[in-house]
């Protein structure tokens, strides 16, 4: 068992590999150029930078992160359930109305979202 | 003669037959024979991938040039065949500039970081039968928690930047793959409904019609390794495109190249980036492009299963039947076939608006994967005459009814919004 997760560690080591030992050799074949004032500034299309460079965020940036979350703890239920339902099933129907009933009280907030608006980015 | 080569010679069983021979020659050493294994499943991707990343590279400059009645690259070699190496050489002599402002730290370790959970998750892709480099009871879901850290990186490496385009690009990135990601688990879960299992070689072999592969008419063979395809019953169809369409987005190719959008972002959480780091972000995402067609066609296409030659019945008596394509070989063809797809709707579709994007996900493919589960559970449980019309009914009923609750009502005047 832990042999399986050790190979997902070799895994990162050689991709750590990789990408460390191409970088490393842009290091040594790249050029290395003279500095400038220019050169240090961050790219906004020629033009001098204007402004702090970490602008506030939207309010609906955060929204998105709430129902992310929301819908994400529904999919850490969805998933046991999905790996035992087909044994289940067969026995009774009673794992298919319990996330049925899961997901209709679910789907009430889903419907109330939609019609609050709260789905639509440009409000 | 013919029993004999079948049953040491078997094309999709060079590979597993390689590593059995090198664990027997080992067995004295376990430790030392386990650690080659590992090393065998493992250090070959970190070469392949990276070989595919240069073609995909290259059909993708050829295959567009074409769309848009060019040429495409064709000064380096045969068909500019060399482009991608002619690139890489470019990309290493390039100066790596880094903007005075930019978080020095975050800024030298993001593309390192983007690399390594792409190639990540290549480890529980069944490559062909018993060729899961970590074969974990877990693996869809490892899939899913190894991938969602390669949104870390594009949002780390724009805050590094200290860049408006970079910090404008790695915002919308986040809001956009959160979105998708959503749908994206969701349209993941009939599959394993199905399978009773996250194993994503079991996922395979539930796709495979086990009695008619071992069966003897050869075109009972191909059909059984054709037909148990999850993608040939009305919730896999529906399954398939959702998945396929919400990798679009969490790949942030084309129409859902936001984070990207060249014409007005330069290039999203990329524009600091120069020489050899650029490249590497390149290399992530193509990396990330194939590990997850790779799952799509574990999930819906039958993953290294396909129609195929058999040795003619009786003579391959053992377990798995001598196959003439390897398996890893269907795999590889159904990766490419979908990366062709996704270049031709890169060609195709214009980039769509931001509250387009979020619409979509939110309001359409979320609640279509929602009613898809059920669609899948019912499936599951009934009889076939009844699972197939309850099972159509319910996921193309639900597509018609989004469809009629998204519908566009009618195009006003057109408002024009100085932000």
């Amino acid at each position: 068992m832990m042999q399986e997760y050790f190979a997902a560690l070799v895994q990162v080591a050689a991709a750590a590999v990789v990408a460390g030992g191409a970088l490393a050799a842009s290091v040594i074949l790249g050029k290395i150029g003279a500095r400038s004032k220019a050169k240090d500034t961050p790219y906004e299309c020629g033009l001098n930078p204007e402004g702090n460079s970490n602008p506030r965020f939207s309010v609906k940036f955060y929204l998105i992160a709430m129902l992310f979350i929301l819908f994400d703890i529904e999919i850490v239920f969805l998933y046991p359930w999905a790996v035992v339902y087909a044994d289940m099933v067969k026995e009774s129907w009673v794992i298919f109305g319990s996330m049925a009933l899961f997901q209709l009280i679910l789907a009430v907030g889903f419907v109330y979202e939609f019609k609050k608006g709260a789905l639509d980015w440009s409000r | 003669m013919m029993c004999t080569l079948a049953a040491t010679f078997n094309p999709d069983r060079v590979l597993v037959g390689l590593a059995e021979w090198v664990t027997n020659a080992l067995s004295a050493w376990p430790a030392l024979s386990s650690l080659a294994l590992i090393l065998m499943s493992t250090v070959p991707l970190v070469a392949i991938f990276p070989g595919c990343f240069a073609v995909a590279t290259w059909l993708e400059r050829k295959g567009l040039g074409r769309f848009q009645n060019r040429i495409g690259p064709n000064r380096t070699g045969p068909f500019g065949l060399l482009q991608p190496a002619a690139d890489g050489i470019k990309m290493l002599l390039k100066e790596d500039i880094v903007p005075a402002q930019a978080d020095k730290f975050f800024h030298f370790w993001a593309p390192i970081l983007a690399v390594v959970p792409a190639f990540l998750v290549l480890a529980v892709i069944p490559f062909g039968r018993q060729m899961v480099p970590a074969q974990l009871d877990i693996g869809v879901l490892y899939f899913f928690g190894v991938g969602s850290m390669s949104t870390l990186v594009v949002f780390v490496a724009g805050w590094a930047s200290r860049n408006k385009y970079s910090m404008l690009g790695g915002m919308r990135a986040i809001a956009q793959v959160v979105s998708y990601e959503a749908a994206l688990v969701l349209a993941a879960v009939p599959p394993i409904m199905a399978a009773g299992s996250m194993n994503t070689a079991h996922i395979v072999e539930s796709q495979i019609v086990a009695e008619w592969v071992s069966g003897g008419n050869i075109l009972v063979q191909n059909a059984g390794s054709l037909l148990g395809w999850h993608v040939f019953t009305p919730w896999g169809f529906c399954g398939f495109l959702l998945f396929f369409v919400a990798s679009l987005a969490e790949l942030n190719r084309s129409p859902f190249d936001l984070p990207e959008a060249d014409s007005e972002l330069v290039a999203g959480h990329l524009t600091e980036f120069s020489g050899f780091k650029y490249a590497l972000f390149f290399l992530a995402e193509y990396v990330n492009l194939f590990a997850i067609a790779a799952l799509a066609a574990t999930l819906y296409l039958g993953g290294w299963s396909g129609p195929n030659f058999f040795w003619p019945a009786g003579l391959a008596e053992s377990a798995p039947p001598a196959a003439l394509v390897p398996g890893f070989v269907w795999l590889f063809a159904k990766m490419f076939a979908m990366l062709g797809v996704m270049i031709w709707i890169r060609a195709t579709f214009p980039r769509l608006r931001v509250d387009q994007l979020m619409g979509f996900a939110w309001k359409f493919l979320l609640p279509l994967a929602l009613a898809n589960i059920v669609s899948a559970a019912f499936f599951i449980r009934l009889p076939w005459w009844a699972a197939w019309p309850i099972s159509l009914g319910l996921s193309f009923g639900a597509y018609a009814a989004l469809c009629v609750v998204n519908r566009q009502k009618g195009i006003g005047p057109r408002e024009y919004r100085y932000a």
